[in-house]
């Protein structure tokens, strides 16, 4: 805030005009502030507001009365006054139109999808799931246009002709002689190749080369057979059927296309609205797909265009679906068979998905052949790939479980009772056991989550382990509650089994899906358990540092505790949670983790607090966050961990026990010297401690409050230096400086002020603001101007002489390497001159309670006042030079604008009956409009301020000089 | 030196073609002579297939030995300056309906070492595999089903295929040609599959290649499947079935 005040401008002695120093007259401040107040008139609000419809509703009648005011004039009748924007729409605004239609149109679509709903996870969910977990760092080839076809034909000596041979080989063959293999691709590039051959397909779609695109989906069926690298068969399930989904939609639309002549077909079109040509084209896709070679291609493709049947008979896909599931027997290799299933079922419950007789028969054929997951040929072959049977198992889930999801949708309680008996039938495979409990409702499951245990404490183990069926359970439990009466038991029952689980990997895997479920049904708030559960984490986890490979799953541990535990003092007074954090020990994952309990803390905690124990835990904590950053971190990084660490200053309070906060800010002064936004905070935490002790004592300090409130200071004092930011620096000096103040440190605020000036030089040209350099100019001018508005209250250090720290200012001012060509300085001696009008008053502007400002201490001095007086001579001389070196540089306009802006301090703060200082006025004032560069509009108003300030009674003098004042064009 | 000219043939016992045998012809004119107006003009036509003579109309085959075939063509007599135009296209007589009702007469089969009549059965290991074809006297229209099931096998299955083939016979003054050839194979099943598990035997009969059964004076053309089972160390089980396809 600066001091508008106003006192006799002493002339210079050079230049234009020279006058002598006069006292100035008095001002009263109070009587001042009245005048300047706005008078409080009545406003007649009437019925007008501008933010009411404006309607003129009988123009005739007012004519008589008011003319011409009728575009302005209220609506006086308007009872109910319609709302302009939605009379204009006439009723439908164009956004309920749309969303009308949207419904509409999701109607439709509901209607055609029939029974599936919203609440059907897709495949798209599932898509990136299966390709992020089933990937493998074998090299993997793609044999396209396999060629070992032809070899086999004639080995099998079958009579088979030149012609039909050429036949054959031409569908093996995309083009002549392009059967390929490629070998040694890694995962990436192998999807690289399928979308290759996606986009291949589709291009020779719409280059009509659609025999090129069918032989294409072929060769990509055939691709599911070869299982060379087991592990990537169910990612590679995925791209592959990403392209048989492509083709069957091209083959669909395009029939479609052509039976939308003349217009489009219906949604819900029957076989009569079909064309001939449309049909023929349709029943042709079938015969050639029911003439492909191979077994699996020809179900791939012929599922692929399933929905196809609808343009030919109704009762198409019904014959056709378990026509393709009994089709599936064929294939010998389990895992094939099951991903085939699993395909059928996709497509099944896209085109129709009441159709849950194939989906349960497809089940039931996989439960039928399950033997085969044992058999010789597939041990051997895990042999020659080196994969252990439960990894082997694994790869089964996604498709059981899409096929299982797909039977349980919206099936009735009867059905998965039946679906649990035949897996227990089947020896309660834990493979099945685990699907059916991933695939079936949650509730479903939690309601027999006891006959589950059971089933899976009976299960055999070969292959399976168990806790991966924990798992799946725990999944379940975790969305829906099993019986109250059970759930202690359930609980006892699971993590009898997962503490025992061996490896750690599989350990944690289990562990982290069952904290959830213990935390929301047991442990709500009950840190006895949670201690146990975490003590028994720990000790799982810690022999050789089996917690490296598992951060994921233990940072998932913290965050579910965060979610239920939000009393920080129950949490940290866990005896397990620290050690527990001190798992994370590599950098990144570390801060990652006490990052999230910080953020956790921050929204969490409302209260502030003193709690030792949380204190302890919080300064770990961000001592970590806070250690973590180094020469490489980014500032972004940066700012968020101060951000947190201030969240938490900011929440600890030690009540009326100040000194015991200040020696906490000492101590976090001391943790978290590296982050400078912290020590910022600290800085004002601690000024805040000084003012809070000043209002508690009620700015009457006692020996050891003061003693105190000193030490706040010696606090800031000694951090201040140790910030980077100059500007920082400088904000915080002042601040500090006027707290100190404010609790009667005189010495300390002598100090605090002081050392503001002595670094000014120090503020370079240009700093950098959001990554940005900027001139610092403009900064550190406005900084000057409030540093001067507290200098008015500053009294004069008894050893040292008037006016010092304003002299000291000033001196650095001058000293200071401005920009070339720049105004800033001679800007800070105008403001300066305010300043010094303020000091010369009798009474100061505002002042600081118990302390005296120079007003009284000189009681104005006549010494006093010549001193200020000199000052102002020299300041108004210095920019009068300036003045003049602008009009040789022909700078007009910036000489015309400073010469208005010291106008106008004259104006306000000088004593104009003083001849020689009004006729410096008058010189200003023609100076400024010399050139014509000054805005009419100000000149007016300044001038009409003038003529307006001349009626007060000690103002006449004014009306000499405003004769003299003439607005000058620019001419 | 003289230089002489020789022709062999290369399967010289056997008669190729006698020369096509004509079983129709008939002519329509479509437009009388006159102007035809510039752009495009649709003419509608239709005439009875009668046949010529004694002489029975085939249905449309396209085989090896015998061809039956079926071509359109229009003539368009032009003016003395401007060329004659003509087209000529092919198209497909199917016969009606031989008969009204077919009764299936489905046939089951047990295929074991002992049920071959290879020379090396002792060598084969030990395989049971039982099955039965819905009918053999087939609706070319209807897919040919059945079931085939391995009861057991000593060796892995490598492949159970369906092999659909033809044989074309053609009587001639010297005997008769007979040639068989495979117009379809599809695998039904891949792998060692599940044991005592029925897997289905589906075929769609491919049009152009098939034909009801026939039989001429002049030649014959039949249908046979064969159950073809590719054990793991290539042992080849071929189980025949004559066809008799009609249509209904």
């Amino acid at each position: 805030m600066f001091v508008s005040a106003l006192s006799t401008i002493a002339g210079p002695k050079s230049c234009l005009i020279s006058f002598a120093t006069r006292r100035s007259h008095g001002r009263n401040y109070d009587t001042e502030l009245q005048r300047c107040r706005l008078e409080a008139t009545l406003v007649d609000f009437g019925d007008y507001h501008p933010l009411k419809p404006i309607m003129v509703t009988d123009t005739k009648t007012r004519r008589g009365t008011r003319k011409g005011s009728t575009s302005s004039s209220s609506s006086s009748s308007s009872s109910a006054p319609p709302d302009p924007l939605s009379s204009m729409l006439d009723g439908t605004d164009p956004l309920s139109m749309f969303a009308a239609a949207s419904d509409l149109g999701r109607k439709k679509r509901e209607k055609e999808e029939e029974a599936v709903g919203p609440d059907f996870e897709p495949w798209s969910l599932k898509r990136g799931e299966i390709l992020a977990r089933f990937t493998t760092t074998e090299k993997l080839s793609i044999n396209l246009f396999i060629g070992s076809d032809r070899g086999k034909a004639t080995s099998q000596g079958s009579a088979v002709s030149e012609k039909v041979r050429t036949r054959l080989e031409e569908l093996d063959d995309l083009e002549e002689g392009s059967q390929r293999e490629l070998l040694n691709l890694s995962q990436q590039d192998y999807a690289n190749r399928i979308e290759e051959l996606n986009q291949s397909l589709k291009e020779a779609w719409s280059s009509d080369q659609k025999v090129k695109a069918l032989k294409i989906v072929i060769q990509c069926s055939k691709l599911l057979s070869d299982n060379s690298v087991i592990q990537f068969y169910p990612s590679k399930f995925v791209l592959i059927t990403d392209i048989l989904d492509t083709f069957g939609r091209l083959v669909y639309d395009r029939i479609w296309t052509m039976c939308s002549d003349p217009r489009p077909l219906p949604d819900n079109f029957t076989v009569e609205d079909v064309n001939d040509t449309a049909k023929e084209t349709c029943l042709n896709w079938f015969y050639k797909i029911a003439s492909i070679r191979e077994l699996l291609p020809r179900l791939y493709v012929e599922a692929a265009i399933l929905k196809c049947n609808r343009f030919l008979n109704k009762s198409g896909i019904q014959e056709t679906l378990p026509r393709l599931t009994a089709m599936v027997r064929g294939i010998g290799d389990p895992l094939v068979a099951a991903y085939a299933r699993a395909y059928l079922c996709r497509v099944g419950m896209e085109v129709a998905p009441h159709l849950k007789d194939s989906l349960n028969r497809n089940f039931f054929d996989l439960l039928g052949t399950f033997r085969q997951i044992s058999s010789e040929n597939v041990r051997a072959q895990l042999v020659l790939q080196r994969v252990e049977m439960p990894e082997y198992l694994t790869l089964y889930s996604p498709a059981i479980s899409w096929i299982l999801q797909c039977i349980a949708y919206r099936a009735p309680e009867s059905l998965l009772t039946e679906m649990m008996e035949r897996c227990k039938k089947l020896g309660n495979n834990a493979l099945l056991l685990n699907s059916v409990m991933r695939a079936f409702r949650p509730e479903f499951v939690a309601a027999r989550a006891t006959d589950f245990i059971g089933m899976i404490k009976d299960c055999d183990e070969a292959g399976f382990p168990k806790h991966l069926l924990f798992g799946s359970l725990g999944r379940s439990l975790a969305s829906a509650d099993p019986p109250e009466s059970e759930r202690l038991t359930i609980l006892n029952e699971a993590w009898k089994v997962i503490t025992k689980v061996r490896s750690p990997q599989d350990y944690i895997n289990c562990a982290e899906i069952w904290v959830e479920f213990t935390f929301i049904y047991l442990c709500f708030g009950n840190k006895r358990e949670v201690n146990t559960i975490l003590a028994d984490i720990i000790k799982h986890m810690t022999p050789d540092r089996a917690f490296e490979d598992a951060y994921p799953q233990l940072q998932s541990v913290i965050r579910k505790i965060l979610t239920y535990f939000h009393d920080f003092s129950v949490l940290f007074s866990m005896e397990r949670f620290l050690p527990f954090l001190d798992m994370f020990q590599k950098d990144s994952v570390r801060v990652e983790v006490c990052k999230s309990i910080m953020e956790v803390f921050i929204k969490h905690q409302v209260e502030l607090t003193r709690d030792p124990v949380i204190l302890n835990a919080m300064l770990h904590i961000c001592k970590t966050m806070h250690d973590s950053v180094n020469a490489l971190t980014l500032e972004d990084e940066k700012r968020s961990l101060a951000l947190l660490i201030i969240g938490f200053i900011r929440m600890v309070s030690f009540g009326r026990d100040f000194e015991q906060q200040l020696s906490f800010c000492v101590e976090a002064r001391a943790t978290f010297c590296n982050l400078e936004p912290v020590l910022v905070q600290l800085i004002h935490t601690v000024n805040q401690l000084a003012m809070e002790t000043r209002r508690v004592m009620r700015g009457n300090h006692s020996r050891k409050t003061a003693a105190f409130v000193r030490a706040c200071a010696a606090y800031s004092f000694i951090t201040i230096p140790s910030l980077s930011s100059i500007f920082s620096r400088l904000s915080l000096y002042l601040l500090s400086g006027q707290v100190a103040l404010a609790n009667q440190c005189l010495s300390q605020a002598d100090a605090f002020l002081k050392a503001a000036v002595s670094i000014l030089p120090e503020v370079p040209r240009s700093i950098s603001v959001e990554g940005k350099l900027r001139s610092s100019e403009n900064f550190l001018v406005d900084f000057i101007n409030s540093f001067l508005a507290t200098l008015l209250v500053i009294p004069d250090h008894p050893e040292h002489g008037v006016l010092y720290l304003v002299r000291g200012l000033l001196n650095m001012v001058q000293d200071y390497t401005w920009e070339d060509n720049s105004d800033a300085k001679v800007r800070v001696y105008i403001s300066a001159l305010p300043l010094l009008a303020a000091m010369s008053q009798e009474t100061y502007l505002y002042s600081i309670p118990k302390v005296d400002s120079n007003d009284t201490l000189y009681g104005g001095d006549p010494k006093f006042l010549s001193e200020i007086n000199k000052l102002c001579e020299t300041l108004i001389g210095q920019i009068l030079d300036h003045l003049k070196t602008l009009g040789r540089d022909e700078s007009t306009r910036r000489q015309g604008a400073m010469a208005f802006s010291l106008f106008g301090v004259l104006l306000a703060h000088g004593d104009l009956r003083n001849n020689k200082l009004s006729q410096l006025a008058v010189n200003l004032w023609n100076l400024s409009h010399k050139h014509g560069y000054c805005e009419t509009r100000n000149s007016v108003r300044t001038l009409e301020f003038i003529k307006h300030q001349t009626q007060q009674p000690d103002m006449t003098h004014l009306s000499d000089m405003v004769q003299r004042l003439t607005l000058q064009s620019r001419t | 030196m003289s230089v002489t000219l020789d022709i062999r043939l290369k399967r010289a016992n056997k008669v190729y073609r006698e020369g096509p045998i004509q079983l129709i012809s008939s002519n329509i004119e479509v437009a009388k002579a006159g102007k035809i107006p510039g752009g495009k003009t649709e003419i509608p036509f239709e005439f009875p297939l009668h046949t010529k003579g004694n002489k029975v109309l085939y249905e449309t085959y396209h085989g090896v030995f015998v061809n039956i075939q079926y071509t359109l063509r229009c003539d368009m007599k032009r003016s003395l300056l401007a060329k004659d135009l003509s087209r000529s296209c092919e198209f497909i007589v199917h016969c009606q309906p031989q008969k009204s009702k077919v009764i299936p007469t489905p046939v089951n089969f047990t295929i074991t070492p002992d049920t071959l009549q290879s020379r090396e059965k002792n060598s084969l290991p030990k395989f049971l595999i039982r099955g039965h074809l819905d009918a053999t006297n087939c609706v070319i229209s209807l897919p040919l089903t059945g079931e085939v099931v391995v009861e057991n096998s000593d060796v892995p299955i490598k492949s159970i295929e369906l092999q659909l083939v033809r044989v074309e016979t053609c009587g001639c003054a010297e005997g008769y040609a007979r040639d068989a050839t495979e117009i379809q194979n599809i695998q039904i099943a891949e792998g060692d599959v599940c044991h005592s598990l029925a897997i289905p035997i589906y075929m769609i009969f491919p049009r152009l290649f098939t034909c009801p059964t026939l039989e001429t004076t002049n030649f014959k053309v039949e249908f046979e499947v064969n159950v073809v089972v590719v054990l793991h160390d290539d042992h080849l089980i071929t189980e025949n079935f004559p066809l008799k396809l009609c249509r209904l």
